[in-house]
């Protein structure tokens, strides 16, 4: 256990050296504020536009809005614990090429991973806390959070970014075998999420045969409970009023514990046959 | 002289050195990506599912406003505008494979050769450094386009976009253009990011969702002038990038210039294009050049080479 550990801090370490250092900590801090942001303007100028093409009431589309903007800020958990987990294995072997030498040494190759992706979850964090700041103080989203909610929130947080970290990895067991396609998967699999799961819309939008889809995934339940602990006032229908929050707590726990059993099968497989096919530490320049 | 340098020197034979250098360096992106069927999985489908998200954005808007209304001519503007706003995600959505391409594989290729060890065999070798951008570039485009007409296919079969392109050779050239002008840029980014170094994947991070913001890829770009003077600051530098100004004269010439009631855009599409094609002008003359300082700067200073800097 103490190897597992000291692999975490170190991987960690190493992790936040990678994403740090390369320039000064006040443009680093300013790097990690601008991208979610300018995410969020994104979203913020396409409610901008339609009320303004169709010459409506913005307060009829407030509690839209605040939906859209609050699942947009907590989504900055997936894309970044996302790429932090599978484009490890495609930046040590296609980038830095020292995928051999970690993999050869007498450490978790799994738990490198997450201590790596470590350093993205700590920036995704203060990413959110920067979005929904900005957003409560200047674009008038409804944020209402009582100290009460506290540890349920903790713990639906804790257990939505177990889920991402074991589907990261299973993105990475996969990534073994395949070519230099970071950037398709970065995109890519989030992109899934951000359809199915009601980031921003509700699930009630999506075609009747999408919803079961964004029902089935785990992560639903993650952005609906988070939401009525940040937003209780909005009254969207969401599809998920059914599920008390208990229901949904003890659903992403079981959730972890069955995808982390996944990504330990996939990883392991897709380690299995990057072995045997000897593209450990292949490299694919196009 | 000896025979070698009259070869050399030769105009007709360095311009079909030149030319074998562009098919070259296209080569493996062109038939390395056929090689790799799973990068159409990654690469053409997967990203569309993004895109849908933002589709569906606004057709819960259009959902929320229509609930509200009784008049079915009230209703029909609505829809009209929503369907105008799905078809610019789409030519956004497809933009952005563009974007991207010239993002990673034209900006930091240089500095990703340099990090995998091919960046010296290319000094070598003797053909024009600006015949291997070309090849690049050729090659991404190849690449890309793959990705963006499966978006393109995507948004007209499966949102049910229409369009009405009632000028289609226009809709050629502004489209060519805009090309052009976004790979001359990338070209010029390839040289800057051997500078910066490191720097160069962050910058290339950096350079996403706010220009997805700054470029209008998910809304008409006009609409950032109704946002205040913020607003207009950002589109006034937004421009700068051609993906705006080629957006923007793209959505007029499939939409009509009368979608939006005729008041979210830029400038005519004809001055649109003659902006697109003093840009192209521009940034191949300054690629030229920032790739003939770089190299000289990285052969005195001895980092033509260095790794992971």
């Amino acid at each position: 256990m103490s190897t597992y550990w000291r692999t975490f801090k170190t991987a960690a370490w190493l992790g936040w050296e990678m994403d740090s250092n390369w320039t000064e900590p006040w443009l680093f801090a300013l790097y990690s504020i601008v991208k979610p942001v300018a995410s969020a303007f994104i979203l913020v100028l396409m409610y901008f536009i339609f009320v303004v093409i169709g010459q409506f009431r913005p307060e009829d589309f407030n509690a839209g809005f605040s939906y859209m903007y609050i699942g947009n800020a907590f989504f900055i958990f997936v894309a970044s614990t996302l790429f932090g987990t599978f484009q490890v294995i495609q930046s040590d072997r296609e980038w830095y090429q020292t995928i051999r030498y970690v993999y050869i040494s007498p450490i978790s190759y799994y738990v490198y991973i997450l201590g790596r992706a470590f350093s993205k979850i700590a920036v995704a964090s203060f990413a959110v806390v920067i979005t929904l700041v900005f957003g409560a103080a200047f674009l008038d989203v409804q944020i209402a959070f009582g100290l009460e909610d506290l540890p349920l929130f903790l713990a639906s947080l804790v257990l939505g970014i177990g889920v991402l970290l074991a589907i990261g990895i299973c993105l990475g067991g996969i990534s073994f075998l395949t070519a230099k396609h970071t950037h398709g998967l970065a995109e890519g699999i989030p992109g899934i999420f951000y359809v199915f799961c009601g980031v921003l819309f509700p699930l009630s939008v999506l075609p009747t045969w999408a919803q079961p889809i964004g029902q089935a995934i785990p992560l639903t339940y993650w952005f609906d409970i988070t939401r009525r602990l940040l937003a209780p006032a909005a009254a969207i229908d969401t599809t998920l009023t059914g599920y008390s929050d208990g229901a949904i707590l003890l659903l992403l726990l079981l959730s972890s514990v069955a995808f982390f059993g996944l990504s330990v099968l996939i990883f392991k497989t897709g380690e299995h046959l990057a072995r045997k096919a000897g593209k450990i530490d292949m490299t694919t320049s196009y | 002289m000896s025979s070698v340098t009259v070869r050399r020197s030769d105009l007709r034979y360095r311009i079909g050195l030149n030319l074998r250098s562009v098919v070259g360096r296209a080569y493996p992106r062109v038939i390395g990506a056929n090689r790799e069927p799973s990068w159409i999985f990654f690469e053409g489908l997967l990203p569309l599912l993004g895109i849908a998200a933002y589709v569906f954005i606004y057709e819960a808007f259009g959902r929320q406003a229509i609930a509200t209304l009784t008049d079915p001519a009230e209703i029909a503007v609505v829809q009209a505008n929503t369907h105008a706003l799905i078809a610019t995600v789409v030519l956004g959505g497809t933009m952005v494979a563009f974007w991207l391409n010239v993002l990673w594989s034209m900006a930091s290729q240089l500095y990703w050769e340099k990090e995998i060890g091919n960046l010296q065999l290319y000094m070598m070798a003797p053909m024009n450094r600006m015949a291997l951008l070309g090849g690049m570039a050729v090659g991404g485009m190849f690449m890309t386009s793959v990705r963006a007409l499966s978006t393109l296919v995507a948004g007209v079969l499966v949102f049910g976009v229409v369009f009405q392109v009632a000028d289609p050779l226009a809709l050629v050239a502004v489209f060519f253009v805009t090309l052009v002008a976004l790979y001359g840029l990338g070209m010029m980014f390839a040289s800057l990011y051997l500078l910066w170094g490191r720097e160069a994947w962050h910058l290339s991070a950096l350079l996403e969702e706010p220009i997805f913001f700054s470029s209008g890829f998910y809304f008409p770009v006009a609409g950032l002038y109704q946002a205040g003077a913020w607003g207009r600051a950002v589109a006034i530098a937004g421009a700068f990038i051609p993906a705006t100004l080629g957006l923007d004269a793209i959505r007029q010439l499939t939409l009509g210039s009368t979608a939006f009631g005729g008041r979210y855009w830029l400038l005519s599409v004809d001055v649109e294009l003659g902006l697109l094609v003093g840009l192209a002008v521009l940034f191949l003359i300054l690629a030229r050049y920032a790739l003939a300082y770089l190299e000289m700067l990285a052969k005195r200073e001895g980092t033509l080479t260095s790794r992971h800097q």
